[in-house]
């Protein structure tokens, strides 16, 4: 493999039923700054059905080229389609880098290539930058259960790839003033040749809408005591207009159901207010929450390391706290508030 | 059926802890365990079994001592285990290692051929969750990946009805057999093992195979050497500092809140109960 032949740095562009994931354009925007360090261009790859018109969304996110495939074979995805098409463009067009979303679909895709490409592969980065001098990628993500991170190289092969946890990177503000290069592959992809078929998908409207989505959160840890006082946090998430959330600890009590957790197994969660209620603070679940604006901590313990991630921090007693923080709001003329917060 | 169940011994990484100074794993922290998301895969394998009928095998890669991970399989019901040990596997990265695990599961198949494969979604260790789907690139078998349910396996058409977690909902996915499946927590919960489980598995001797007992290796693609990823270096997250601390009585504690919320209210949605 001569390192040399390899140049730029590819971000592959997940789409489902048309419309880019998020976590596509956060790394467009991560990719921008190693192409710039690395002075070679950024590229996205767009792989799907009916889904040429995308390829402006992913120039104005930062990309100078887009990659395309459109094929009905393609319209959802499967490993097999993709990594073939994936494969037939990393090897004609050699990049040095290449990023997927930390998705379902982009874990599955990305393991399934980076096999048949005989090179390495980190998982769920949460930090990276170049090494300029050796063109190399340094992918960092805890490790051990979140206690320590490791920056993970991959020195002799290429392409460097990666997959990124989603909420992380920082999508660029979309530049209509970008221009960039459009090149359409064809590939030859037949449905009778694919082992797997997608027969039926069912979106989960639910599901995450809740607190992916949610601008403000009341998330409650073990702390709270009982289910009976957990109770409370509805009562003030519902003043408010905020989400509920646990920790892990508060789903395996069975105080609340598993998609409301937020933490290294569960959601990951960037709300502008996020209330820490009865939360330690471990690590496990500060990964999945320390990204949002403001993050308010209430516990009894001075030492909880909540503390260190909070904004505004409370040592005091949640079951005394909330109940008059409850009825302050209500006080609360409601023509000083009572803006609806979702757009 | 022959199903294999590839299953890895891990610390606790839920209670592990971290020696401050030398920040490495203190591994006498946390027992080893089985990884849960491979007692899941056995567990459904099991499931799978009572339907069609047939064979459970499992095969591990690591250290001696993970023969203990076999005999907690054969306590969920696996019926034999296989351990590939060998220093020429060590430090393998994901790749090394489903290289080493495909040429086990080539000499599995050449005594029983092999229906299905199951993983667990992720190592608790390793946390990356690539090792499944490249052991079913090398063995050229479609990966399903984050599996909650397998709903019906028809042996006539060699087919696997499945439904998938992917990144917005459920797939219901139809695949042809042989594949391989990596499976959520979510897709069963763990049987009490019954007593003939339990001495069966005391009982149990896994077979134990080195580099020498597999065909074909190319030993350059096995451990540290095949492996393309390596650690660069590690170090602790940067701390944040913490900000600040709300002081006085509950009552002016709350009233410093409030003060702060407000400025934001345009984000709060207010429910008067007047």
């Amino acid at each position: 493999m001569k390192l040399e032949e390899y140049q730029g740095v590819w971000v592959f562009i997940e789409q489902i039923d048309r419309v880019i994931e998020g976590v596509s354009l956060e790394l467009l925007g991560a990719g921008r700054k190693l192409a710039d360090k690395l002075n070679v261009p950024l590229a996205g790859v767009l792989l799907g059905e009916g889904i040429k018109h995308l390829a402006s969304e992913v120039i104005t996110g930062g990309a100078d080229e887009v990659y395309i495939i459109d094929h009905p074979v393609l319209k959802d995805y499967r490993t097999e389609s993709y990594m073939k098409c994936i494969m037939l463009l990393a090897e004609k067009y050699k990049p040095e880098i290449f990023l997927y979303g930390a998705t379902p679909n982009g874990k599955d895709l990305a393991s399934a290539v980076a096999t048949d490409l005989n090179t390495g592969l980190t998982a769920d980065t949460t930090m990276l930058d170049v090494d300029v001098d050796n063109r190399l990628l340094e992918a960092s993500r805890p490790a051990f259960g979140g206690n320590i991170m490791a920056t993970i190289l991959c020195k002799k092969h290429r392409p460097q790839m990666a997959t990124v946890r989603p909420k992380v990177m920082k999508a660029l503000e979309p530049d209509t003033t970008r221009s960039g290069k459009i090149i359409v592959e064809t590939i030859s992809l037949a449905e009778e040749d694919m082992r797997t078929k997608v027969l039926q998908i069912v979106k989960d409207v639910t599901k995450n809408a809740n607190l992916a989505e949610a601008h403000v959160i009341v998330c409650g840890g073990k702390g709270m005591g009982d289910l009976q006082n957990f109770g409370l946090l509805y009562e003030l998430a519902e003043t408010i207009g905020a989400s509920v959330g646990g920790t892990r600890d508060v789903v395996e009590a069975g105080w609340l159901p598993h998609h409301l957790q937020i933490g290294q197994t569960g959601e990951t969660v960037t709300p502008k207010i996020y209330f820490a209620v009865a939360v330690s603070g471990a690590i496990q679940h500060v990964v999945g929450m320390k990204n949002s604006e403001i993050i308010i901590a209430i516990n009894k313990d001075p030492n909880a390391p909540i503390f260190d991630v909070a904004t505004y921090g409370i040592v005091g007693d949640a079951m005394e706290i909330i109940p008059k923080l409850i009825e302050e709001f209500k006080q609360v003329p409601i023509n000083q508030g009572g803006e609806i917060s979702y757009a | 059926m022959h199903i294999v169940v590839c299953v890895k011994q891990v610390p606790d990484t839920k209670i592990i802890k971290i020696n401050p100074k030398t920040n490495t794993l203190d591994r006498r922290s946390a027992p080893a365990i089985l990884n849960p998301y491979d007692a899941h895969a056995v567990q459904e394998a099991v499931k799978i079994r009572e339907k069609t009928g047939g064979t459970i095998s499992v095969l591990s890669m690591g250290p001696p001592q993970a023969t203990a991970v076999i005999k907690k399989s054969i306590e969920i019901g696996a019926d034999r285990g296989y351990l590939i040990s060998d220093r020429a596997f060590a430090g393998a990265d994901t790749l090394a290692t489903s290289y080493a695990l495909s040429k086990a599961l080539e000499r599995i198949g050449k005594d029983l051929p092999v229906d299905m494969v199951i993983c667990g979604k992720h190592a608790i260790d390793g946390d990356t969750g690539q090792v499944g789907p490249g052991i079913a690139r090398r063995m050229d078998i479609p990966p399903v990946t984050n599996v909650i349910e397998v709903t019906e396996v028809n042996e006539q058409e060699k087919t696997v009805l499945i439904k998938r977690k992917s990144t917005n909902g459920n797939e219901l996915i139809q695949a042809e057999l042989p594949c391989l499946l990596t499976v959520e927590k979510e897709i069963n919960s763990i049987d009490y093992s019954p007593l003939p489980n339990m001495i069966k598995a005391v009982r149990y001797e896994p077979v134990i195979w080195t580099v020498a007992d597999l065909e074909n290796v190319e030993r350059t693609q096995l451990g540290l050497k095949g492996s393309p990823t390596i650690v660069g270096k590690m170090f602790t997250p940067p701390k944040p500092e913490g900000g600040k601390r709300l002081e006085g009585s509950s009552d002016e504690q709350v009233k410093q809140l409030m003060g702060i919320l407000m400025e934001k209210k345009e984000v709060l949605s207010l429910q008067s109960s007047k």
